[in-house]
């Protein structure tokens, strides 16, 4: 229990520090409904190519947008080097990660949940029906964002270039769990079930999600203390 | 058992090696300063005693205990660079949310102690971006000193301290010696640390140039170390 509560404080830390600023959030939601905003002057949504792409495109918007938050992860620690009163205080470093994991994973659904009915409303797809497998496949894709980006934002938190080698170093890793998510979200988002033929990329990603998480937890301590 | 005990650590950045086989020990009660010029080592040695950032070669021990351990973190209170405390929270939260983090039984209550300990009590829910900057250090130190820490590891503790905040860090830094704590303490101004300090380190390019109990000569001449041990001495 003592460990929840620890990861629960980190979190709370987080969201609350973020909803004073709004920093990250405002410029991953603008970011995100400008982007879905552009695409929908670019392409036909009553084409056929559009429901083959729509996934993709919503998931690219959203691995983009998340980045915004995520370079704040650990950067938001650095003003008043208040990273080192998190490092000196008795916590494993793994209920740190997982707190400021929460956080982020809170902040990114978000925005995302802000940004799927504009998507629905300008690209004329139905994606209530399936909402709630959906909603499942958000839950698994935003986690292996925000594991993925979160470790490397505490991996680049003292560089000075962090905000272009964060998205450098995320989307190569994540380009499985992305691929999943695109995969599983284009059935979805246009009102049909998961396809049986693509149950494999949602294993592919519920076993991302599980591999990434374990490998973090078990490298964190050594990337914040070295 | 020593309360603090570096035991020939080496650390190195890149291939220049910041310190070089540090061996030094701090007793139970016992007031260490460290000195040295710019770049000696200092607050390297003071991190990686925090357990900041790991030794390359030998071992640091708090109580017996490594660095970060749980058990040895809990003993240590740290002051550095920074104040250490979070801008977009209040002066409330921020104390509350690390009494929390080091397990405190009533976070809220010890959190509200330390507020007025360090003349806060008023400004206790406005945010901490809004302080002045002698009101943001006495708020480090109440951070620092908030779970009773039995070890305190300070970094230039007077350093751009306004004479409130040094008041009030000296009165809990002898408070804290009268009630056996430890102190480490790397520090340019000589004058204070050696009034308080019970014994003296010096590192001269990450190499401890001299390391025993303060004198009263240390006292009457602060430069007295530098000019005896120091480079070129």
């Amino acid at each position: 229990m003592k460990y929840f509560r620890q990861i629960a404080t980190v979190a709370v830390k987080d969201v609350r520090a973020e909803l004073r600023t709004k920093e990250a959030i405002n410029a991953s939601l603008a970011f995100a409904l400008m982007i879905l905003l552009l695409f929908s002057y670019t392409f036909d949504p009553e084409q056929e190519m559009m429901r083959q792409v729509s996934g993709g495109l919503l998931w690219i918007v959203f691995a983009f947008a998340g980045t915004l938050t995520l370079n704040r992860s650990f950067a938001r620690e650095l003003p008043n080097d208040c990273l080192d009163a998190l490092i000196a205080a008795p916590i494993p470093g793994s209920a740190l990660f997982l707190g400021k994991c929460f956080a982020s994973f809170v902040l990114v659904l978000a925005v995302e949940l802000v940004s799927l009915p504009v998507f629905g409303i300008f690209y004329r797809v139905h994606w209530t029906p399936q909402f709630p497998a959906l909603f499942g496949v958000l839950l698994l894709g935003t986690w292996a964002l925000t594991i993925i980006g979160t470790i490397f934002s505490a991996l680049t938190v003292n560089i000075k270039l962090r905000e272009v080698m964060l998205p450098m170093l995320t989307y190569p890793i994540l380009m499985p769990a992305l691929m999943s998510a695109m995969r599983l979200t284009t059935s979805l988002v246009n009102g049909q079930p998961i396809p049986e033929d693509d149950f494999a990329w949602l294993k592919m990603l519920i076993g991302f999600d599980l591999v990434f998480t374990a490998v973090s937890l078990a490298l964190v301590e050594t990337v914040l203390v070295g | 058992m020593s309360a603090v005990a570096v035991e020939g650590v080496w650390k190195y950045y890149g291939d220049y090696p910041a310190l070089r086989d540090i061996q030094l020990e701090a007793a139970e009660g016992a007031c260490l300063a460290l000195i040295g010029r710019n770049g000696a080592g200092k607050t390297t040695l003071l991190r990686t005693i925090a357990g900041f950032s790991s030794a390359q070669r030998g071992k640091i021990k708090i109580f017996g205990r490594e660095p970060r351990e749980a058990e040895a973190r809990r003993r240590m209170g740290f002051i550095g660079h920074g104040i250490s405390v979070y801008d977009e929270l209040s002066a409330l939260e921020n104390l509350t949310l690390f009494g929390k983090l080091y397990g405190l039984p009533d976070p809220k209550k010890s959190a509200n102690e330390w507020l007025e300990r360090t003349g806060l009590e008023r400004v206790r829910n406005g945010l901490v971006r809004e302080f002045s900057r002698g009101m943001r250090q006495r708020l480090a130190v109440a951070r620092a000193f908030l779970h009773e820490p039995t070890v305190l590891l300070l970094d230039e503790p007077f350093t751009a301290l306004d004479d409130r905040a040094i008041a009030v860090l000296q009165r809990l830094l002898r408070e804290g010696l009268a009630a056996r704590k430890t102190i480490v303490m790397s520090t340019h101004q000589l004058r204070e640390a050696l009034e308080l300090a019970t014994h003296v380190a010096l590192l001269n390019r990450g190499q401890l140039a001299f390391h025993g109990a303060r004198t009263q000569e240390m006292v009457d001449d602060p430069g007295y170390v530098y000019a005896r041990y120091g480079e070129g001495a």
